[in-house]
């Protein structure tokens, strides 16, 4: 463990008013922690550099599934482990529910929130592309009121995210309007269970009479932040689904991400499977 | 507790008793059982939240306590390996463990055993491949798992859980 | 017919409860009144001159405790094989991570800001990163040409075959270096007085050597060094012979410091600065007749040491007479060598040279039969080691065993010809460049058990078993428990011997004031060796007792206990003492590297079925086959547990565990990045024995510690191929290698390969 403790303060200030105020006094100086699998992480590294933290973990205003006629609103306290077992989530947004058991171990899963693996804003993150497919809005509260935003554009660069520096995500509101439309999520790791992702595919679809009516695919791990095929996409709608347009679609994909070399795998790599991906993502349609 | 500044006072309850702890709030809650409250059953094995050796339930959830800040425990309900067996006598997963060689090294086993109560008090009658998966956040090096997995659903055979 | 009431049995393992209710106690559970912590800095270059150490800002360096080379009493090494690793650097370093000065505090969590405060300045020496950049020695780093030991073994006419061959097949292979990734990690506590000397307390292997090294250390006789294995998590090798260096680095800070000093690495520490398996480079080239016959070959192997000796002249040493594998070969030429480079020096981890080149041997079998147009299993049965031919060191196979007998049972256990045909079947009309192929792959393959050749008679192993007051016996080892079982095994041994319950029978924790030098915990020796002179040994008390009158020749449970009790009670302590004797007949040439190079050879097949997916280039096994002649089972539980987990370690050779070096130094030291297979990966392993027994072996057993990790990279790459019709000569071998591989070749098919 390489950090000290006795440098650290972690306050709990129990009410998600009490936490943006402090947020506003002081913006930027506070770290909000929730379950913090990854804040952790980083403080037994010895990297983190944020010396003040405030918890966020266990917020009542941040838990909780509300199920509306128009969509669904996870708290951003919620853990991965309440995501996977709703039960609307799994029918409506199994993309969402397929990326939470694929997070970590249970036991991370457990611990690991939506609102803070957004925040972390790492491309690698498995249930990032599933928002972007599903143009969740986020809820952002502060000091100065609450405001409703995208999450399509939200990630804006590298770990960087258009959050205000005394704002907090309160929650992720999905839209339930995805009936009729396939599903398909993959993820490759370098295992199993617990990996991080090298390549991670979350896509829908919905073709009518062999024709593309709408079609959304994003991919995590092959650029700085999670990535909508937005050209992709584009030329594969209104097309019929066939082997033409498999290949068409892998290699217009192939010239949208930007993967990298990195300690996982490699630009190559990640190329091609994210073509093979998209491939068999057609495959489910056709 | 809400005091950032120097060690607090942070009370939460270990395998049933209430304890207050001195603790500065970003201490790990690994390191608290282990050193504070003498419960050393508890390993260190990554610091990272990989290996699971670490794993303790807090109210009713398996966690890696090596990624919890004990400000946070306040007034959770831990359990550790130690509060398992009752006394002289062995919980079943422990027993199962003994005869079916689910212990080689013993490292991963503390946190292999709460991560499988865990498992059986969500699913009592787990296929292979719920204790395949439920079992995934723990590490062993040793056994390749085979007599692990065997030892977990004779438990669960048993009766855990239910 | 066995009659054994107790061996044979899986009684419950001796420390279990403790393991299993979270009482063992580890290094890091203990700690002593008035203890600090230590932590070591670092080299932060691959090779250098010292110039300058600054102690930076931010730490009150007058209540730390610093500890550098001039602090060493005795010699400034960490006494092994040779002499030439230092304890701490002098004013050189000659690898990444090599241990230049230590610091220790009462203040755990003051440490790490501590270490990196200090700040080294050196002067970059060019440094040696490869195989290949050691033996074209444009560097010097190591002795005078980068080698450490070369072997040389020659057996027949080589040099004659190349003319009458029929076919001259060549390949080469290569492995990569492996992190044990024991649990817990390295960790030692260690106190000096002026008057008793050094103790330490640690996760250990070999008691005894880390007390020849601290006497080393501190120039103290062995009455003044203490050594004290405390319950390990898992050592696979790799605290073999390093805790002797973490144990002098505690040691030195108690000796400064005046009082007890806890080092416990964390996980990335451990990972980068600690050994690993020796990467490996085989290079084959075999004369096989027109009938699949091999005639005689050459085999180049070379392994790489990093930066110090260490124990690779042993590694080399096994990897070398292993490397002609389970097969005859009239004549051969194996050629070992081991070079320097800039890196942590490597190892011992499980198998210690023989997974190196049993994988280079078994994929070129491979390769041997589709030059041939012979199939995997004909080409193996046709060469097949048999009772009263040699092995390479010429020595004369004395088992029983057949081979051809053996590897067909393994086939009919993994349904192999069917799977095989239905495979080749399935690939060919699989649709075009996705989708899953399938593949099933084989590895025959021996392990010698015990040390090599000489080497038992070296050790001169010495082991005791002692009456008790209360009647009980405690059997006396040097031998450690990691979790392969010795404490169980041993004790079911003696308590066989003496006609006792198992639960009469208890271990000594191994303790160098307490114990017999019974040999290191290594080379799969201990149920083997050790475990004969404990029965030996046990045999003892008892034939004391009858030739005292006590004991009759058979008694029962209260009639021996009496008996002890009575002699304890009269005579005080009650030791009998067994030594290793050599069997006769058992001759080694240390200069020609040959004659009986083990006592006993354990052998085996092991067989693969993997799945490719074509869309990730992941690679599943769907199925494991484990079956070895291993002498006799003296616990079934514990024997099936150690072929599993070794099986595990050999998937992660082949398939996960890779290390990513940079100048030296490894990259990917996390748990995160830094791959190991999790209860989700691996398939079921199947796991099947044959007992041929064993004159050599306690009740006829062998070594199978290190056994299952010859077989499964071969095992997996051989199915690989199977599966892609692309050869796997390197491993580990991830995703990404299989996407090159299939990329390089074109078009993923299997035609028809002479099968």
């Amino acid at each position: 463990m390489r950090s000290h403790p006795a440098e650290y303060e972690l306050v709990a200030p129990g009410s998600l008013h009490a936490v943006v105020m402090l947020l506003a006094q002081e913006p930027g100086e506070w770290l909000p922690i929730a379950g913090g699998t990854d804040v952790m992480v980083q403080y037994a590294a010895g990297t983190l550099s944020a010396r003040r933290l405030v918890s966020i973990w266990n917020l009542p205003e941040l838990r909780g599934i509300e199920v509306s006629a128009v969509e669904v609103r996870i708290g951003a306290g919620c853990s991965y482990s309440e995501i996977r077992g709703h039960e609307v989530i799994a029918q409506e947004f199994s993309l969402l529910s397929s990326a939470a058991g694929w997070t970590g171990s249970i036991a991370n899963q457990n611990r690991g929130t939506l609102g803070g693996n957004i925040v972390n804003a790492s491309p690698a993150a498995d249930s990032l592309p599933a928002l972007l497919v599903y143009e969740a809005e986020l809820m952002l509260a502060s000091a100065r009121g609450e405001r409703r935003v995208p999450y399509v554009g939200f990630h804006t660069g590298y770990k960087k995210l258009g959050l205000a520096p005394d704002e907090l995500i309160r929650a992720v509101c999905l839209p339930r309007r995805y009936a009729g439309y396939v599903a398909y999520a993959r993820k490759v790791g370098a295992r199993n269970a617990q990996a991080i992702s090298k390549v991670c595919v979350a896509a829908l679809g919905k073709v009518a009479g062999g024709v593309v009516e709408d079609v959304r695919i994003a991919v995590g791990s092959v650029a700085p932040t999670p990535l909508r095929l937005v050209e992709t996409e584009l030329v594969m709608r209104g097309q019929r689904v066939d082997s033409a347009l498999k290949g068409l679609a892998r290699k217009t994909a192939a010239r949208e991400i930007q993967p990298i070399d990195d300690i996982r795998s490699n630009a190559g790599y990640r190329a091609a499977v994210t073509g093979n991906l998209v491939g068999e993502f057609l495959g489910r349609l056709g | 507790m809400s005091a950032g500044q120097g060690p607090g006072e942070i009370q939460f309850t270990v395998n049933g008793e209430a304890r207050s702890v001195r603790a500065y709030p970003m201490e790990r809650l690994l390191d608290v059982l282990r050193h504070q409250l003498g419960l050393t059953g508890t390993k260190e094995g990554c610091g990272e939240g990989e290996c699971g050796s670490c794993s303790v339930l807090m109210d009713g959830k398996l966690v890696n306590s090596c990624l919890v800040p004990v400000l946070q425990v306040e007034g959770a309900n831990v359990v550790t390996i130690e509060g398992l067996a009752q006394g002289a006598e062995l919980h079943a997963l422990q027993q199962a463990f003994l005869e079916w060689g689910g212990a080689q090294c013993g490292i991963c086993t503390p946190g292999m055993i709460v991560a499988a109560s865990h498992l059986l008090s969500r699913k009592a009658a787990p296929t292979l491949e719920d204790i395949r998966e439920g079992l995934a956040g723990n590490l062993c090096r040793c056994t390749g798992y085979i007599q692990i997995i065997e030892a977990v659903a004779e438990a669960a055979r048993r009766g855990v859980g239910r | 017919m066995k009659t054994e009431r107790i061996v044979g049995t899986a009684v419950p393992r001796k420390e279990g409860r403790d393991k299993v209710t979270g009482q063992a106690q580890y290094v890091d559970d203990i700690g002593l009144p008035g203890m600090l912590y230590g932590a070591t800095v670092r080299s932060r270059v691959p090779r250098g001159k010292i110039v300058k150490i600054t102690f930076g800002a931010g730490i009150a360096w007058d209540e730390v405790v610093v500890v550098t080379a001039k602090d060493i009493p005795g010699k400034n090494c960490v006494a092994l094989i040779g002499e030439d690793q230092p304890c701490l650097a002098d004013g050189v370093v000659n690898h990444p991570e090599e241990p230049i000065l230590l610091l220790a505090h009462e203040d755990r969590h003051l440490l790490p800001k501590a270490v990196k405060a200090v700040e080294v300045d050196y002067d970059p020496l060019p440094a040696v990163f490869t195989i290949e950049q050691s033996e074209r020695m444009a560097t010097v780093i190591w002795g005078e040409d980068n080698t450490f030991k070369k072997y040389l073994i020659e057996k027949g006419e080589v040099d004659g075959v190349w003319e009458k061959a029929d076919y001259i097949v060549e390949g080469e292979y290569f492995t990569g270096a492996q992190e044990q990734l024991y649990i817990e990690n390295n960790g030692m506590i260690a106190v000096y007085d002026p008057e008793h000397g050094v103790t330490v307390w640690g996760s250990l292997q070999c008691p005894y050597y880390v007390h020849k090294a601290l006497m080393r250390l501190f120039g103290l006789g062995e009455n003044k060094v203490r050594v004290v294995q405390t319950e390990t998590g898992g050592a696979f090798g790799g605290k073999e012979e390093y805790p002797s260096m973490i144990a002098g680095h505690a040691a030195l800070l108690a000796k400064k410091a005046g009082r007890p000093v806890k080092i416990i690495y964390d996980r990335m520490e451990d990972m980068v600065a600690t050994t690993k398996r020796h990467p490996s480079r085989t290079r084959h080239r075999t004369a096989v007749s027109g009938d699949g016959k091999i005639l005689g070959g050459e085999i180049e192997f070379v392994v790489d040491g990093g930066a110090y000796m260490t124990l690779s002249p042993v590694v080399l040493s096994r990897g070398t007479i292993h490397a002609g594998g389970p097969y005859h070969w009239p004549s051969l030429r194996v050629r070992g060598k081991a070079v320097a480079t800039n890196a942590p020096p490597h190892g011992a981890f499980r198998g210690f040279g023989a997974p190196q080149s049993l994988f280079a041997m078994e994929r070129h079998m491979d390769r041997i039969a589709q030059v041939v147009g012979l199939t995997p299993v004909e080409i193996r049965k046709r060469n097949f080691l048999k009772p009263g031919l040699t092995t390479a060191t010429e020595q004369v196979v004395g088992d029983e065993i057949d081979l051809s007998g053996l590897l067909d049972r393994g086939l009919a256990l993994a349904d192999y010809a069917a799977k095989k045909e239905r495979f080749a079947r399935e690939n060919a009309t699989a649709s075009g460049q996705t989708g899953k192929r399938k593949g099933i792959g084989m590895a025959t393959f021996l392990h010698g058990a015990g040390f090599t050749g000489s080497g038992e008679r070296y050790l001169n192993s010495l082991v005791g078993v002692e009456g008790l007051v209360d009647g009980r016996v405690r059997v006396l080892v040097s031998s450690t428990e990691f979790g392969q079982g010795t404490n169980t095994v041993l004790c079911q041994i003696a308590a066989e011997a003496l006609g006792l319950p198992y639960e009469d029978v208890e271990i000594a924790q191994p303790d160098t004031e307490e114990v017999p030098n019974s040999g290191p915990t290594v080379a799969s020796r201990t149920v083997m060796v050790v475990g004969k002179l404990v029965q030996s040994a046990a045999r003892g008390i008892r034939q004391t007792l009858v030739a005292e009158g006590r004991l009759g020749e058979s008694y029962s449970r209260e009639e021996f206990r009496e008996a002890c009790q009575k002699r304890v009670a009269e005579k005080g302590e009650f030791f009998s003492w067994a030594r290793f004797e050599t069997p006769s007949g058992i001759y080694w040439d240390d200069e020609k590297y040959r004659g009986e190079a083990y006592a006993a050879y354990a052998w085996a097949v092991y067989i693969a079925e993997v799945r490719v997916d074509l869309t990730t280039y992941g690679v599943t096994l769907e199925d494991f086959v484990a079956l070895q002649e291993v002498g006799r089972v003296l616990h079934p539980v514990l024997a099936r547990g150690q072929i599993a987990g070794g099986v595990a370690q050999g998937i992660g050779y082949a398939l996960y565990e890779k290390v990513i070096w940079q100048d030296g130094r490894m990259q990917n030291g996390q748990m995160t990045n830094y791959i190991m297979p999790t209860s989700a990966d691996l398939p079921e392993i199947r796991v099947y024995f044959e007992e041929l027994g064993n004159a050599h072996g306690a009740y006829g057993a062998k070594g199978i510690g290190e056994l299952p990790m010859d077989g499964p990279a071969p095992a997996i790459a051989n199915a690989i191929e199977d599966a892609l019709g692309i050869p796997i000569n390197a491993i580990p071998v991830l995703p990404e290698d299989i996407f090159a591989a299939v990329t390089a070749a074109g078009d993923v098919h299997v035609e028809g390969r002479g099968r």
